[in-house]
């Protein structure tokens, strides 16, 4: 009984992984494809399909403009959440709790709404899309984030040492700056990185909000258009890529702090 | 109140204030616009303000709109279920089968696809699931049907990419939940000469309700928001309440029918959330 169990077990197991690694797999191997179409039968492995994403213009230009807007965004969704964890856990503000639930309300809205919401504001105040405007998106959908994991690691510990440091003579900036940021750095490092994460991936709100200069998952959208593409695998596989590579750094930042 | 004390004060509210006027720019005057909005009217390429509630009473008696409504709600719950139903045990071999070491390894794996940005994701499943793609060449080649399946734009792609996404998302949740139930709980019950299913279905499965029910709301709230995964693989066969939104924005645009439908979306997941309420109180430590 045991053993059927145990077999079950790792049998289910098995499968459920298979299903989650399917469509990676053949995203990632097809991007190898030496042929026009990525299904089966494999031939290759060739880089061309690389090649040619290096080589589009567009796409090379989304990329870039995926970059600066998840860097600028991130950076404005930190000092935001930041200041703000600060304030509301040092303050004891009245009702800090209401203000608490405002900052974190945009998690609770579908990206379509926000997205939508901002849309319509914009075209109402005659502020024309651009990718400040994604810029702005992305700092709203990522700036409750950032606040959740500050606020996460506001310890009173860190109150002595702030009053320290005041007491020798620092001013409020320079309190902030030099003790309290440092002290925090794991968790900023953190909500940095999975705002970027967040950022690079997003694609509702840059869809919305932008007209010609585009991120890379518009981009890879308007690629879709043209059906199976072992190009667009291979475009698919180094935005795959890329996001690993930042949730790697996020894992461990935040295991650092651990330790 | 001593002079320190409002100093601190005065501080802490600097602090909050850029956060706070922020939400309210970008995110609670948007609202504020999106529900104006909803309640003007589009007339010939202009939107004119008049007040009233005719986007709504359109949306209740066209039924290609209610219609996207029901289907929303149909592929949403189908989703929630089917997911939970798959996620349970993986998450349970992670946390009871899985060494304690390889654990974390373990659920790092069973999220990576995770990672992946939407767009690409469900452009990954219309891969597999193609007329001649992965899977009926598989099966196929397995000689368990003769002829393709036609699965791509259909609303079993749209599930299929559906759950692929919140198997993981509730593997997550589920299996945070269960690694926090004491042992105690069920050596008590099995002392008592409960056997494994009654341990199962009176101890192990109640005490992680909670989890199960935080993750079916996410599952909920984000299926039934999302636009990629049934516009790149369900295509144009059954629509969506964010497809239609979406198709509001296209030419002619109609921009006051996409507020309301929007509302109406909001409508939803608030009465959703609602009815999870009593599960979804958030702790802080």
């Amino acid at each position: 009984m045991t053993a059927v169990l145990r077999l079950a077990s790792w049998g289910y197991a098995l499968a459920l992984y298979g299903f989650i690694f399917l469509p990676v797999v053949v995203l990632v191997l097809f991007s190898f494809q030496d042929g026009r179409l990525p299904i089966p039968p494999f031939e290759g492995p060739t880089l061309r399909w690389y090649a040619a994403v290096w080589q589009d213009r567009s796409l090379t230009a989304a990329l870039g403009n995926s970059f600066v807007v998840a860097l600028a965004s991130s950076a404005v969704s930190c000092a935001l959440g930041f200041l703000a964890a600060w304030g509301l856990a040092r303050g004891r503000l009245a009702g800090g709790r209401a203000m608490q639930g405002l900052i974190t309300a945009p998690l609770t809205v579908s990206y379509l709404l926000i997205g939508l919401g901002l849309m319509i504001s914009f075209n109402l105040t005659g502020i024309s899309p651009s990718l400040l405007t994604v810029g702005i998106g992305h700092a709203v959908i990522n700036t409750p984030l950032c606040f959740a994991i500050c606020f996460a690691s506001m310890g009173d510990h860190q109150v002595n040492i702030e009053r320290a440091a005041r007491d020798l003579g620092a001013r409020e900036w320079q309190v902030l700056w030099l003790v309290t940021a440092p002290m925090l750095l794991p968790a900023l490092a953190a909500g940095f990185a999975l705002s970027v994460t967040f950022s690079w991936d997003e694609f509702i709100i840059a869809f919305l909000l932008s007209r010609f200069d585009v991120t890379l998952p518009v981009e890879i959208w308007s690629l879709l258009r043209s059906g199976l593409n072992p190009k667009t695998n291979a475009a698919g596989s180094v935005v795959f890529l890329v996001s690993v590579a930042m949730v790697l750094a996020a894992e461990f930042t935040l295991l650092r702090r651990r330790r | 109140m001593t002079t320190p004390e409002r100093a601190e004060r005065r501080r802490a509210w600097a602090a909050v204030a850029p956060a706070l006027l922020w939400t309210l720019a970008f995110f609670v005057v948007p609202f504020a616009m999106m529900a104006a909005m909803s309640l003007w009217q589009r007339q010939g390429r202009e939107v004119v303000r008049v007040w009233d509630l005719s986007n709504y009473q359109d949306f209740l008696s066209k039924p290609h709109l209610l219609g996207a409504l029901w289907n929303s709600i149909e592929i949403t719950v189908l989703v929630t279920v089917i997911s939970v139903v798959l996620a349970y045990p993986l998450a349970w071999i992670i946390a009871e089968r899985v060494p304690r070491h390889l654990q974390r390894l373990a659920l790092a794996l069973a999220v990576l696809p995770f990672w992946t940005s939407y767009v690409v994701r469900s452009y990954a499943w219309t891969l597999v699931l193609a007329k001649n793609g992965v899977l009926n060449q598989a099966l196929i080649g397995a000689g368990l049907i003769a002829e393709p399946l036609e699965i791509s734009a259909t609303r079993g792609a749209t599930v299929t990419g559906f759950v692929h996404f919140f198997v993981m998302l509730l593997t997550l949740t589920i299996y945070a939940n269960l690694v926090q139930l004491p042992a105690n709980y069920r050596r008590a019950a099995a002392d008592l000469g409960a056997g494994p299913l009654a341990v199962f279905w009176h101890v192990t499965l109640p005490l992680t309700l909670p989890g199960i029910m935080v993750g079916a709301f996410l599952t909920f709230v984000l299926c039934i928001g999302d636009y990629i995964t049934p516009q790149i693989l369900g295509g144009n066969s059954e629509l969506v309440l964010p497809q239609v939104i979406m198709l509001q924005l296209g030419r002619g645009a109609d921009l006051p029918m996409a507020a309301a439908l929007s509302i109406v979306l909001m409508t939803v997941v608030t009465a959703a959330w609602l009815a999870c309420a009593r599960w979804l109180r958030l702790e802080r430590a």
